[in-house]
């Protein structure tokens, strides 16, 4: 009995011995992302650029890409070059980002709504099919009515891409009422075709 | 019998759930669900993990992100106040890291995604976890094992937030195949992971 009770220490203390226990190499004295510190007052050890600062490559100097507007009024062009991949890539961040409310259809019949949230308008809203394309952008960057602003989560040239799948999906639709002749789906209004002629994403409206 | 038992019970203490803390949920400030976020409200990985395709780290959504819908849903419940205080304050709210790495070890979400390795390919199905766990023990065998072996996991660029993903039947053709398609490099040199 008692040889047993030795065997089983020796058991246990030789199981530990193989297992180590110091985790000095895996905590080392750095931070990860996000991580917490006692050193700042708020506690974060990811800190927040100095007001006023402007970081390499972000001085934003073109009104137009960067706002959305021209002298305080909404353009009605894009100031991005959009073509068809741009349409395509606008399609998916707009499934990520904003169909969780808007839907997939852009019909304002998202899951979100379901849940409680209220209903954003449809995009084929008259009021909506003929805004500036530029309140669309400015719309996700400053936010709008109950939407907050995904100035911080859609990088800029992304907005005016999901800017340009609105403007396919109200196409589209307005292709589909008028019996979805070729060429007539391909006039959407108020700046789906860029200034500098790359205006593609007025055909790509039968994108789905 | 004394060596078979000892290696017996340090194998157990080692690879164990209680060791790597597999399928563990840590308690965290809110009880978030990824099951109700992702399979029933249908939201993807990247509306609040919004780094995951261009950084290293993947990101963790600041409360203005909690606060895009919870600002109206569930908007007075017990369970949501720590947001609205966040919010309120500007404190962060202080998650606890699920997957925490070794400091000596270098890692970057971007290029796995961006070479065709799914989030549930490491992460598991979150989509049916009520609490967030890890569901592999990030040893460095774990790692190598797919570095020795990338068609083995690989899947199509299109299907890597597809958290319901099956790899299909012919994987031993099609994994190869996209492992050249991607220019996916089988790197196993220490400093790859180590530097």
């Amino acid at each position: 009995m008692y040889r047993r009770k030795v065997m089983a220490g020796v058991v246990l203390a030789g199981a530990l011995g193989l297992t180590a226990c110091r985790q000095d190499m895996h905590n080392q004295p750095r931070y990860k992302p996000f991580a917490a510190t006692s050193f700042f007052g708020d506690g974060r050890s990811a800190r927040p650029a100095i007001e006023d600062t402007v970081a390499r490559g972000q001085l934003h100097l073109d009104q137009a890409r960067y706002t959305g507007k021209e002298n305080g009024k909404d353009i009605s062009y894009f100031p991005i070059q959009i073509t068809r991949a741009d349409v395509a890539r606008g399609q998916e961040r707009f499934n990520i980002f904003c169909s969780p409310c808007h839907g997939r259809l852009g019909d304002g019949h998202g899951m979100i709504v379901s849940r409680g949230l209220r209903q954003p308008p449809s995009y084929y809203d008259p009021r909506l099919v003929n805004a500036p394309v530029g309140h669309f952008f400015d719309v996700m960057t400053n936010g709008y009515g109950a939407m907050y602003s995904y100035a911080s989560r859609v990088p800029v040239d992304d907005r005016w891409r999901i800017a340009s799948y609105i403007r396919a999906l109200q196409a589209s639709a307005a292709g589909a009422s008028a019996g979805a002749s070729q060429n007539g789906a391909a006039s959407p209004q108020n700046g789906a075709v860029s200034q500098n002629g790359a205006g593609q994403s007025g055909r790509a409206g039968g994108l789905q | 019998m004394l060596l078979g038992g000892t290696l017996a019970v340090a194998y157990i203490t080692d690879r164990g759930d209680w060791t790597t803390s597999i399928r563990m949920a840590p308690e965290q400030p809110i009880p978030f669900s990824h099951k109700h976020h992702v399979k029933d409200d249908g939201i993807d990985c990247r509306y609040c993990h919004t780094g995951v395709e261009t950084s290293g780290y993947a990101g963790l959504p600041p409360t203005e992100t909690c606060m895009t819908c919870h600002s109206q849903i569930w908007s007075n419940a017990t369970l949501t106040q720590p947001i609205r205080d966040s919010w309120a304050s500007g404190k962060s709210i202080e998650w606890v890291r699920v997957h925490d790495l070794p400091d000596f070890v270098y890692f970057n979400h971007s290029i796995h995604i961006n070479k065709g390795i799914g989030c549930s390919t490491c992460h598991g199905r979150v989509d049916e976890m009520p609490l967030t766990y890890r569901v592999n023990n990030l040893y460095m065998e774990w790692c190598v094992n797919c570095h020795r072996n990338p068609a083995k996991y690989i899947r199509p660029k299109s299907e890597v937030f597809n958290i319901e993903y099956q790899y299909p039947a012919n994987q031993a053709e099609l994994g190869p195949q996209l492992v050249k398609e991607y220019h996916v490099q089988s790197l196993t040199d220490c400093v790859t992971c180590h530097r």
